[in-house]
């Protein structure tokens, strides 16, 4: 956890949401040039980390520093610059919808730099052949599949040659062959480019297979973290609960409510 | 909408402006798509009101014996009050909306953040060229509007009513001078200006749901038709 060099880094970290406390105290460090997974239950708050790290949320109390900068008194320009070092891939791609395949990926080359037609022309095919879609190039968004659609915004994270790529939910609603080549995606841009990645995600069996390091979540805080094998043999009864697929345990199966049988007795009208 | 809120992002669009005069493609587009795409419905809307305008004015102006007067009276009628108020209505059923659902929906699939991640200010990049194009299109679609309303009220007093054609015109030119054609232009561009507004901003801060985005449409067109009648009264009552 003391990584000196770690890339994110993240120190009693507080953020609430309308008076209910998203995180209570998170404590992460991101090391550089591994895949670090994100793993927790639904509402545990792992996209709102991802957005906390990427600027878009602030508000919060504690430390958070990425690459070095404290993300609290970082300006715009500050953090627009930062961001240029950051790819981030959405949990459902967030291609432009007006633009074609190829133009997405173009999208930051024209708007950063001031590349030739060429230049961005061999930049981009080159991305897209490295996800395999450089076919579709022509195509429009609409007409991908939901794991296209996620390899193109992949090839769009990746066109600037970000040192931080950030995955929000990269498997859901993915067939198997789709799953499987984002997977592998992952861990070869990974190690191809000499990227970090952090991977947030619950599917369990799919992230334990490429990602170096695993934090897992819950009620607000770091309930686990470490190797995935550190975490399949891990006796605490969450991570049990969690990489077990149990319905009920620490994390209730019911969402908090009044007692059973006096509601369903109470008259109509008293509700 | 508060008011306050709604200023506070005109001024950020006014920001902006400056950075995306220099996208002059981005802006150009845009008002294809508020101002060409919306080319059919003012057209034949100006026909069928110039149509009626000239049928209701020669019906009343023949009563006092001056159906001559009928050019100048649809004239006016139509470059100070009707083609401004009613190209900024079907502006906001026609552009608005689409401009509205558009920004919505960019927002409820995450494209706005995906700019954000990519450093792109989806301001600049989405919303004012957006914003820019409606303004700039409304005094266009307005001034077709008349001439278009004005050749509908010609078919129907000259060549039904037989109204003399040349009194139709001369006295059209007689009587409509530049201040009538400058009120005109003066209220277009400050419907654009509202009309467009209201659809950036409510696409912009729609709930990011298919009812947030549902309900983003609705309130702009019901805003925008409130507002455009409102500040008709307050500019009528200026021009005087």
């Amino acid at each position: 956890m003391n990584s000196p060099a770690a890339i994110v880094e993240i120190r009693d970290l507080r953020y609430a949401v309308n008076g209910r406390a998203v995180f209570d105290g998170l404590d992460v460090d991101i090391a550089p040039g591994r895949i670090t997974a994100i793993m927790g239950p639904s509402g545990t708050g792992k996209t709102t980390l991802l957005r906390l790290i990427t600027g878009q949320l602030r508000a919060y109390t504690g430390r958070l520093t990425v690459a070095g900068q404290d993300m609290s008194t970082l300006r715009r320009t500050g953090l627009y610059a930062l961001r240029r070092r950051m790819g981030m891939l959405f949990q459902n791609g967030a291609l432009l919808t007006d633009l074609t395949v190829f133009e997405n990926v173009a999208f930051p080359l024209r708007e950063h730099t001031d590349l030739t037609e060429r230049l961005i022309r061999q930049l981009v095919l080159t991305k897209l052949q490295a996800v395999g879609l450089r076919g579709a190039a022509e195509l429009m968004p609409a007409e991908l599949s939901g794991g296209m659609g996620r390899r193109v915004a992949l090839a769009r994270a990746i066109v600037m040659d970000p040192e931080i790529l950030i995955y929000d939910e990269p498997f859901v609603g993915l067939d198997p062959i789709s799953l499987g080549v984002i997977l592998r995606l992952i861990r070869r841009l990974n190690d191809v480019l000499g990227l970090t990645s952090i991977v947030v995600s619950h599917d369990v069996n799919e992230i334990s297979s490429v990602a170096d390091a695993v934090y897992l979540l819950s009620g607000g805080k770091v309930a686990a973290h470490g190797a995935p094998r550190d975490l399949q043999a891990s006796s605490s009864p969450v991570v049990r609960q969690f990489i077990g697929g149990l319905p009920d345990g620490p994390v209730p199966f019911h969402f908090p409510a009044p007692d059973y049988f006096g509601e369903l007795l109470a008259r109509g009208e008293d509700r | 909408m508060a008011l306050g809120d709604v200023s506070r992002f005109l001024l950020r669009l006014l920001i902006a402006t400056p950075r995306v005069l220099l996208r002059f493609d981005a802006i150009v587009r845009q008002v294809f798509n508020s101002g060409a795409l919306s080319l059919v419905i003012i057209m034949l809307s100006g026909l069928f009101v110039g149509m009626v305008l000239g049928l209701q004015g020669f019906q009343l102006l023949q009563r006092f014996g001056s159906e001559e007067a009928l050019g100048v009276a649809a004239a006016i009628g139509l470059v100070k009050e009707l083609s401004p108020v009613i190209t900024a209505l079907l502006f906001a059923g026609r552009a608005g909306t689409a401009l509205a659902s558009e920004i919505g929906l960019m927002r409820a699939t995450d494209q706005l953040s995906a700019m954000e991640m990519m450093a792109v200010d989806p301001i600049e990049r989405v919303v004012v060229p957006r914003f820019l194009g409606g303004v700039i299109a409304m005094p266009l679609l307005s001034a077709i509007f008349s001439v278009i309303g004005v050749y509908g009220a010609q078919l129907v007093g000259v060549q039904i009513m037989h109204v003399d054609s040349g009194s139709f015109w001369s006295q059209m030119r007689a009587g409509v001078d530049f201040r009538d054609v400058n009120e005109g232009l003066v209220k277009s561009a400050i419907f654009g200006v509202a009309c467009s507004l209201i659809a950036v901003y409510q696409g912009y801060y729609a709930i990011p749901t298919a009812e947030g985005v549902g309900r983003a449409t609705t309130r702009t067109v019901v805003s925008s038709a409130v507002m455009v009648l409102f500040l008709d009264y307050l500019l009528t009552s200026a021009f005087l």
